[in-house]
């Protein structure tokens, strides 16, 4: 029993909504699992994902991550997670160095310091170190405005891993990357999950991506239609013909 | 240890958002010129004789109350702004007290305000407002105060409103009154009783109040420009800073997540 994510029950219902966004689902998650997270716009993927980093209050459920109950333990959760949200949340007035700096400083990484000259030396090299990875050695001094919709988004995937999160949440973190970009991303991603045994809950529309992962959980309008390992779902198929086949009978049946 | 990091942290960040947008700063600068200058100046030289103090010299104090009141009150509402363009959610996800976090924007945006205090002192010199160093120093103290209150004021007012749009129609509803009514351009002590009454809920009255203190601490003229006692304007201003926090503070983290 090793659940790293546990959720039971999970609903939220939207004030002035007259139907549930997310209508009573239960999954887990364990420790060191790449899990994704699949449905239709619109069908409480991005709801979910809110709830269960803190941003979003539920209506009813429960939830435990790594260990906490999120309703007791909300500051330690967000200890424990990273997030990687749908839009971009880089401050862009400051470089791409100043938006990491901010980001340790608030999880307590490193004593506040205003200028990267002051911090200390261990967090230089960590900044380079991260920053080669993902191959923004060259930008880490630069603007976020200049930065293009790829920089942006494996700046912030280095900016979310920089506390060390037991689990990463990413919203759909390869929207709008072109397909170099992306494989850069996922390698970096996988290469991560490998060393550090980060859990990564992912969301997406490429399912592609979801190939990979261990389990794969399909919710459509708040209500889970398939979960299983990729392969258990999509048999002989490919996994976005199985998915399209399993949203169109859930569509047909409503 | 590290709630305080935190705080520094978001408040340098607004410090050096200000430093990058130069005319942020020349508007800063700029609004107590119209207000000290014209407003005080024009003012001054028709009714400023009856009255039995320097008036300019009264406009002076209350407008650098209400700079650094309005300045950071302005200032939190970036916090909007910040939703807006969803750096927000990377504020909430961190593992901080959110009291911390609103903590830190008021205290950023009180930095934002004291990189002005030198300008409008350099200002009141040249209109020839007397000065000592002890009178600069009570001046600063006082001025933070004002900065203090202004931005937990304008937290308390962000936690009612959801848009920038609203946020830009209402906001000078909530302050301009204040502007009149607490006393900057005229002492409370002629105002009919029903604008007394407002000018007593106005926070911003006791701001003005206290820099005065400051101002004229010791001098003859300190009954005829204050309205209320030195210990009443440090009471009510610690009251309304605390009580603007932490509910400001409640509600505006409840409205964000009970959506």
């Amino acid at each position: 029993m090793n659940s790293i994510i546990e959720v039971l029950n999970l609903v939220k219902r939207y004030k002035k909504a007259a139907e549930n966004a997310v209508d009573g689902i239960s999954f887990s998650v364990e420790e060191g699992e790449f899990f994704a997270f699949l449905g239709p716009n619109g069908a409480g993927k991005t709801t979910t994902i809110s709830i269960l980093t803190t941003t979003l209050s539920k209506t009813a459920g429960f939830i435990k991550i790594a260990g906490f109950n999120l309703d007791k333990n909300e500051k330690e959760v967000r200890q424990k997670i990273g997030v990687i949200f749908q839009n971009p949340s880089l401050d862009k007035n400051l470089t791409a160095e100043e938006n990491i700096r901010f980001h340790a400083s608030l999880y307590g990484l490193y004593p506040f310091r205003p200028f990267y000259s002051l911090m200390p030396f261990e967090y230089k090299n960590r900044v380079r170190e991260l920053a080669e990875v993902v191959g923004l050695e060259n930008d880490i001094f630069k603007p976020i405005a200049s930065y293009s919709g790829g920089m942006k988004r494996k700046l912030e995937i280095v900016r979310g891993l920089m506390h060390n999160p037991r689990v990463l949440f990413l919203d759909e973190p390869t929207t709008g990357l072109d397909p170099l970009s992306r494989k850069n991303v996922w390698s970096y991603l996988q290469n991560i999950r490998k060393k550090e045994n980060t859990t990564i809950f992912l969301t997406t529309h490429y399912l592609e991506e979801a190939e990979s992962a261990d389990h794969v959980c399909i919710i459509d309008r708040g209500h889970i239609v398939a979960y299983g390992a990729p392969h258990d779902i999509s048999g002989e198929k490919s996994l976005e013909e199985a998915y399209l086949e399993i949203i169109t009978k859930e569509y047909a049946r409503v | 240890m590290r709630e305080f990091n935190a705080i520094l942290t978001i408040a340098f960040r607004d410090l050096t958002k200000l430093l990058r947008d130069k005319p942020r700063i020349l508007a800063g600068l700029v609004f107590p010129v119209i207000f000290i200058g014209i407003l005080g100046g024009s003012l001054s030289s028709n009714i400023g004789k009856s009255l039995g103090f320097d008036f300019l010299t009264f406009v002076f104090t209350g407008v650098f109350a209400q700079v650094f009141f309005q300045s950071s009150a302005a200032g939190v509402i970036s916090l909007i702004q910040d939703r807006e363009n969803d750096f927000s959610q990377e504020l909430f996800v961190a593992p901080v007290s959110r009291h911390s976090i609103i903590f830190g924007k008021i205290l950023g945006e009180t930095l934002v305000s004291s990189v002005q205090i030198a300008g409008i002192l350099i200002f009141g010199l040249i209109l020839g407002v007397p000065f000592s160093a002890k009178i600069v120093f009570l001046l600063i103290v006082a001025g933070l105060s004002a900065s203090f209150l202004g931005g937990a004021f304008g937290v308390m007012v962000l936690s009612n409103l959801s848009t920038q749009r609203t946020m830009a129609q209402i906001f000078p509803f909530v302050l301009f009154p204040q502007i009149f009514l607490s006393g900057v351009f005229a002492p409370l002590e002629n105002f009919p009783p029903t604008l007394a009454l407002l000018s007593k809920i106005a926070p911003l009255t006791y701001a003005v109040d206290l820099v005065r203190h400051a101002y004229y601490a010791g001098s003859p003229e300190l009954s005829k420009v204050t309205a209320f006692g030195l210990t009443t304007d440090i009471l009510i201003v610690l009251a309304l800073f605390l009580v603007f926090l932490f509910a400001g503070t409640i509600l505006f983290v409840r409205k964000e997540r009970n959506r």
